[in-house]
């Protein structure tokens, strides 16, 4: 059915996309760079690079709690795509399950366990005469809550291409020498990369720009770019250009992040490849 | 032994993800305010029931997400057809910018929107919310049509305009029936993104648009609030439903992962 009419019944989306994700991207653009009286300036910018500190803070314990949630998922994931097929099927219910409920409750849920006088962890360890420990309101709470929140993002993809790896590429490996250590660092890594980049970038980018999360686990003292932009916009008024200027900054950091993130993915398969 | 260490590991990690959700379980049947326990009560679940904020919530929550998956399907199914006919590159252009609402952090595209409507005086509300949540599920309805109508014969379509219908005949009675499961599993899509939204909720709504999760976000900021608890548990028993259900109907589940790959694409 190719035929040229049918592709004017992508019209309305093409407008409504223009209109609702074109146009207001740009008008951060615009905003970023213009007074109140529509003036062209750079002052929002220069006011949000004082913030600079916490953009720093705030993609170092985005890229910790991606680096940690790597961590954890790529065993997982390896170990499920190796169980029995009804058992793949139970466990990606089993991780999915808990993506279906609000990521606000399982953050309050969080709020409770680790609350420094009442909390369960410090009841808990109470009973063996330990503890208090001061979790709540340090950035250990909020990567922890990023951890949390965003691992099944990891688990997924990762589960995804690691299922699709064929089990007779291992086994050659093994027949051709390779110990345990040299079949995941020489096969299954590699083909798992792609797996590794998007679960990555699901990870990061909304660890990144949270502001609940902090809100809620870190206290006033651990606040993230994504709460300036909140304060710029919703809780503190509205400054539309100021705010504009960090929600900029915070997108040409995550675009370089990403950037640097695929770079390192090509090289990485370039060299397998030779 | 390797079988035990990869079980131990596996029921640790799942440890992790549901202890929180057992806790707020747990909690949701305790009679006193507090974290210690003491004694079990359905008190919480009735003052829940009472609650008219949470319940108008709940109605705004279903209205907006039906009207906007519905919406965003029917914007979506046509966008994709006409992508699935253009040249490629015009057609790898408009899949790029299809692609921004899902990898944009989702708080830009929420200040983004509610500048653009500051900017023309557009009270926030409930059209503004609606106009906000096709936004971000039309990108999603698209990229689970386009892989079903690559699978299409183009033969089909034209037997059926061989055979004398029209175009519109043979678009009702061949090509939409084919596409039917990307068109389905788009607006369940839609429906669950929609249900599940804060961050751009949050920038787009209005005093008298309140959906469930802003009504959370309000109550999270107050102590103690074991209405909560029992909320979450009520949340939690409806979504292992319909996980079950949809199992028993085939690969229902394949629905939230889709959404993922659509997020990752």
């Amino acid at each position: 059915m190719n035929n040229k009419k049918l592709r004017w019944l992508a019209l309305p989306y093409l407008t409504w996309m223009v209109l609702f994700t074109i146009i207001p991207l740009a008008l951060i653009v615009v905003f970023a760079f213009t007074t109140r009286d529509g003036n062209f300036t750079f002052d929002n910018i220069q006011h949000a690079a004082k913030y600079l500190p916490v953009l720093v803070k705030s993609v170092w314990l985005a890229a910790l709690a991606t680096v940690i949630s790597l961590v954890i998922a790529y065993p997982l994931a390896y170990i499920m795509s190796n169980m029995r097929l009804n058992y793949q099927n139970t466990m990606m219910t089993l991780v999915m399950l808990p993506m279906w409920m609000s990521f606000l409750l399982r953050t309050y849920a969080w709020m409770s366990i680790l609350e420094t006088n009442s909390g369960l962890l410090n009841s808990f360890l109470g009973l063996f005469n330990l503890g208090p420990v001061h979790i709540m309101n340090t950035q250990a709470a909020v990567v922890l809550g990023m951890v949390y929140n965003y691992i099944p993002y990891m688990i997924l993809p990762l589960y995804t291409i690691m299922v699709k790896i064929d089990r007779r590429l291992i086994e050659a490996a093994q027949d051709l020498g390779c110990n345990t250590y040299h079949v995941f660092r020489k096969v299954i890594i590699p083909l798992s990369f792609p797996g590794i980049t998007s679960g990555v970038t699901m990870t990061f980018v909304p660890a990144v720009s949270t502001f609940v999360i902090s809100q809620m686990l870190g206290g006033a003292k651990n606040y993230l770019i994504g709460d300036l932009i909140d304060q710029n916009f919703v809780s503190g008024g509205y400054n539309p250009h100021y705010g504009s200027a960090i929600s900029l900054l915070l997108m040409v950091v995550v675009f370089i992040c990403m950037g640097i993130f695929n770079q390192f993915d090509n090289e990485e398969m370039e060299e397998t490849l030779k | 032994m390797k079988k035990f260490f990869s079980g131990c590991y596996v029921a640790l990690v799942l440890l992790f993800m549901y202890l929180p959700i057992f806790v707020l379980i747990a909690f949701s049947f305790n009679e006193g305010r507090g974290r210690v326990w003491s004694g079990f009560s359905f008190k919480w679940y009735g003052e829940l029931f009472q609650d008219k904020a949470i319940l108008g919530a709940l109605g705004n929550t279903l209205i907006i997400a039906f009207i906007a998956s519905l919406f965003a399907t029917i914007l979506g199914t046509a966008a994709a057809i006409g992508i699935h006919n253009m040249r490629k590159n015009t057609r790898s252009l408009v899949k790029n910018v299809n692609s921004l609402p899902l990898i944009s952090p989702e708080i830009v595209m929420g200040i983004s929107l509610m500048i653009l409507f500051s900017s023309l005086h557009i009270t926030r509300g409930f059209f503004t919310m609606i106009i906000a949540h096709i936004t971000f599920c039309v990108p999603a309805v698209v990229l689970s049509v386009l892989p079903k109508l690559g699978q299409i014969n183009r033969h089909i379509y034209e037997a059926a305009l061989d055979l004398g219908c029209n175009e519109v005949q043979a678009f009702f009675k061949v090509i939409l029936p084919e596409i039917m499961p990307g068109v389905i599993s788009g607006f369940l899509m839609a429906l669950t993104y929609s249900i599940d939204d804060f961050v751009i909720s949050y920038f787009t709504s209005g005093p008298s648009s309140q959906t469930l999760p802003l009504i959370i976000y309000t109550i999270t900021k107050k102590p103690m609030t074991p209405k909560l608890n029992a909320l979450s548990t009520l949340m939690f028993v409806v979504v292992l439903v319909i996980l079950f259900v949809s199992n028993m109907n085939g690969d229902g589940a394949s629905c939230k992962k889709s959404k993922k790959k659509a997020k990752k694409a």
